[in-house]
């Protein structure tokens, strides 16, 4: 992108006329959305981690296809092919071409299967929690920061508590009760309900950063003369709010947003460890990672395989979203 | 400019003052606007000329609405619309709108000119005949832009652009009066020129009423029919433009006028020169408030705030106990008390 704000016009002017001559048509007519896809286009960054990106999705959404495809369920066991101590047999953690990442050490489970599966459960809570989190700050952080006063300071105070609770104790001490107040000690917790503890405990903590960073914004821009314009025209609230100040911060949410993603993956992981997560017959990604430590010396691989695939996962996703900003915005100049 | 016209907009004792807070206790108030009393009448335009700090974005800002008067009233169209809320102001904000100063500030950087012409349009739920964008082209023609930079984003644009962008928008509810807060002061002198004239055409195509906020006196004269000199929060002088600018009346007009610089009569000939600041508005002169600069200053300016009344029947209003005579440009020389 190497359009300055002064010379963009220009720029795009000459950029038209040594392309072919069709071009010049489109770029006259070429909407917002179009912009942004052509920006995004020609960043190689965007391209190579927004591919990445959508392979993991593309796995996650068609785990039972790669299941049937692949010919092993997430939960079967291949005991025969460990050996006396639990240790799959053969190299690198018993790769073979019926079982490509290896076997797990001591259940002897499919390990490329239950990444899969895996890959879907962190996402799905990681982009729910996300959401959830970025919603509920980017509304309590814009009405915080526009309207001011009282509104701002309570909400600002809420915040503030917020933040002062231990997350961990917190969770470890809410997600049982949460549990046993539906379900009996005994009973098995069902996969949708302990994912939607998991997703109500991440949103409890994790709106207060993006409130803060969206009140911060709000406040630098609310004395900005568009946002007077559009209330000299009438504009009720909804509209300064929404149409006028939001698409102003859209760059550092979605940073956020991006951050937040991969921080979720991890602690959706952790409470996992730690037992108040999902129970053990749900494949998840993070609980993998925290099962391999302890073979940490014995059976490389096992660690090598999730391990790796969550960097990518992660950096992915922070490329992603810095690739992104940069494409929403328009005087970008890279 | 017959004087039985209805007046457009009429002001009355329009006051705004700014708490000023230490803690939780009140310390007194800017006083930024004092006691103002204009009319403008349907097509016509007022300037408002003043130095920095006077209160004339105050005012504008007022007369739209984005700030709430402390007292006095506005009466847009036969209508008091001092203190009414959003809905009751749904209508009347159609007919009054606002240029801004800043044309960088004043468009928002993420949206498309297009949406930003239409925002007045969207935010009242009008759809115009020929559709939204249609009419945004229109718009666009009519303030001479190419209504194919619907599409492109405020920062490809120079300043005169971005600030046309801001005239048809607005202009896209078909107002009867624009405030135009130093439309021009953030522009090259030659973009002054071609927006002014702009502004002048529009005013005689759409029959237009200006209030036309300026520091600039060139620019007022140049595009207004009558003209309000502010100082310190009050109008000291009203009148039509010829009258202000041969025959001012005011002490302080006559040292504004005296300050435009001329090629012709270079050096400090004529020139009134003005001593000491602008006392602040926290806590504004007794009697007259020009009388700490005014060479002609008496006791009585100190005691006793001059009314804005009429000295002739020319229609020049002047709030002040010595004006002067005569055309601008004379030496005033020593301060002569006139009889009265």
């Amino acid at each position: 992108m190497s359009l300055s704000p002064v010379e963009g016009a220009a720029l795009a002017e000459i950029e038209s006329s040594d392309q072919e001559p069709d071009e010049k048509k489109r770029l006259v007519g070429r909407s917002p959305g179009q912009l942004v896809w052509a920006r995004l286009r020609r960043d190689r960054t965007a391209m190579v981690s927004g591919v990445v990106l959508a392979l993991f999705i593309l796995a996650a959404v068609a785990a039972p296809l790669i299941q049937r495809l692949y010919g092993v369920s997430p939960n079967q066991q291949f005991g025969d092919l460990l050996d006396a101590t639990g240790m799959p047999l053969g190299y690198v953690g018993g790769v073979s071409g019926d079982h490509w990442f290896g076997l797990e050490p001591g259940l002897g489970r499919d390990i490329f299967i239950r990444m899969i599966y895996g890959i879907r459960t962190s996402l799905l809570i990681a982009l729910g929690a996300a959401l959830v989190t970025t919603t509920i700050g980017v509304v309590l952080g814009i009405v915080a920061g526009f309207l001011g006063g009282v509104v701002d300071s309570v909400i600002s105070w809420i915040t503030d508590v917020a933040l002062a609770l231990p997350f961990l104790i917190f969770a470890l001490a809410v997600v049982p009760t949460f549990s046993l107040r539906f379900y009996g000690p005994r009973d098995a917790v069902p996969t949708w309900f302990a994912v939607t503890t998991l997703i109500v405990v991440f949103a409890a903590f994790g709106w207060t950063g993006t409130a803060r960073l969206v009140r911060g914004q709000v406040v630098s821009l609310r004395e900005r003369e568009f946002v007077e314009a559009a209330r000299a025209s009438g504009a009720g609230l909804g509209h300064m709010l929404f149409r006028q100040l939001l698409p102003n911060i859209w760059a550092p949410i979605l940073v956020a947003f991006s951050l937040a993603v991969p921080s979720y993956v991890t602690g959706e992981a952790a409470l996992s460890f730690l037992g108040v997560g999902l129970p053990e017959s749900v494949p998840s990604f993070g609980r993998m990672i925290y099962r391999s430590i302890d073979y940490l010396q014995t059976d490389p691989a096992y660690v090598f395989f999730p391990g790796i695939t969550i960097f990518a996962l992660v950096l992915a996703f922070n490329l992603f979203g810095d690739a992104l900003r940069d494409a929403l915005d328009p005087k970008s100049s890279r | 400019m017959s004087a039985e016209t209805e007046p457009l907009l009429s002001v009355r004792g329009l006051t705004k003052h700014f708490p000023v807070r230490q803690g939780l206790r009140a310390r007194g108030a800017v006083r930024a606007v004092d006691g103002l009393d204009f009319d403008v009448r349907p097509g016509e335009t007022l300037g408002l000329v003043g130095e920095s700090g006077c209160g004339k974005t105050t005012t504008g800002r007022m007369l739209v609405r984005l700030l709430e008067p402390t007292s006095g009233s506005i009466t847009f169209a036969g209508r008091d619309i001092t203190h009414g809320g959003r809905r009751e102001l749904r209508g009347l904000r159609q007919d009054l709108q606002i240029i801004f100063q800043d044309p960088y500030a004043s468009l928002n950087p993420r949206h498309t000119v297009g949406r930003i012409v239409a925002m007045p349009l969207q935010v009242n739920r009008i759809t115009p005949p020929g559709g939204v964008k249609k009419r945004v082209q229109e718009l666009l023609e009519l303030v001479g832009l190419n209504p194919e930079h619907y599409n492109r984003y405020p920062h490809e644009f120079s300043g005169g652009q971005r600030q046309r962008i801001g005239i048809a928008r607005a202009l896209a509810l078909k107002p009867k009066l624009i405030v135009a807060d130093e439309p021009v002061s953030a522009l090259d002198v030659s973009i002054q020129a071609q927006v002014i004239n702009l502004l002048r055409d529009l005013q005689r195509d759409l029959d237009l009423a200006f209030v036309f906020i300026a520091h600039d006196l060139a620019v007022i004269r140049h595009f207004c029919h009558r003209v309000a000199v502010m100082y310190l929060g009050t109008i000291v002088e009203i009148g039509d433009r010829d009258t202000i600018y041969t025959r001012p009346q005011h002490p302080y007009t006559r040292a504004l006028l005296s300050a435009i610089p001329d090629v012709t009569t270079l050096g400090p000939a004529g020139r009134i020169r003005l001593t000491g600041d602008v006392p602040t508005p926290l806590n504004p002169p007794s009697g007259c408030r020009f009388r700490t600069r005014c060479w002609k200053a008496t006791d009585h300016c100190a005691t006793e705030e001059p009314a804005l009344t009429t000295r002739d029947d020319g229609g020049q209003l002047t709030a002040c106990h010595y004006p002067e005579s005569g055309p601008v440009g004379m030496p005033t020389g020593e301060p002569v008390e006139v009889s009265k």
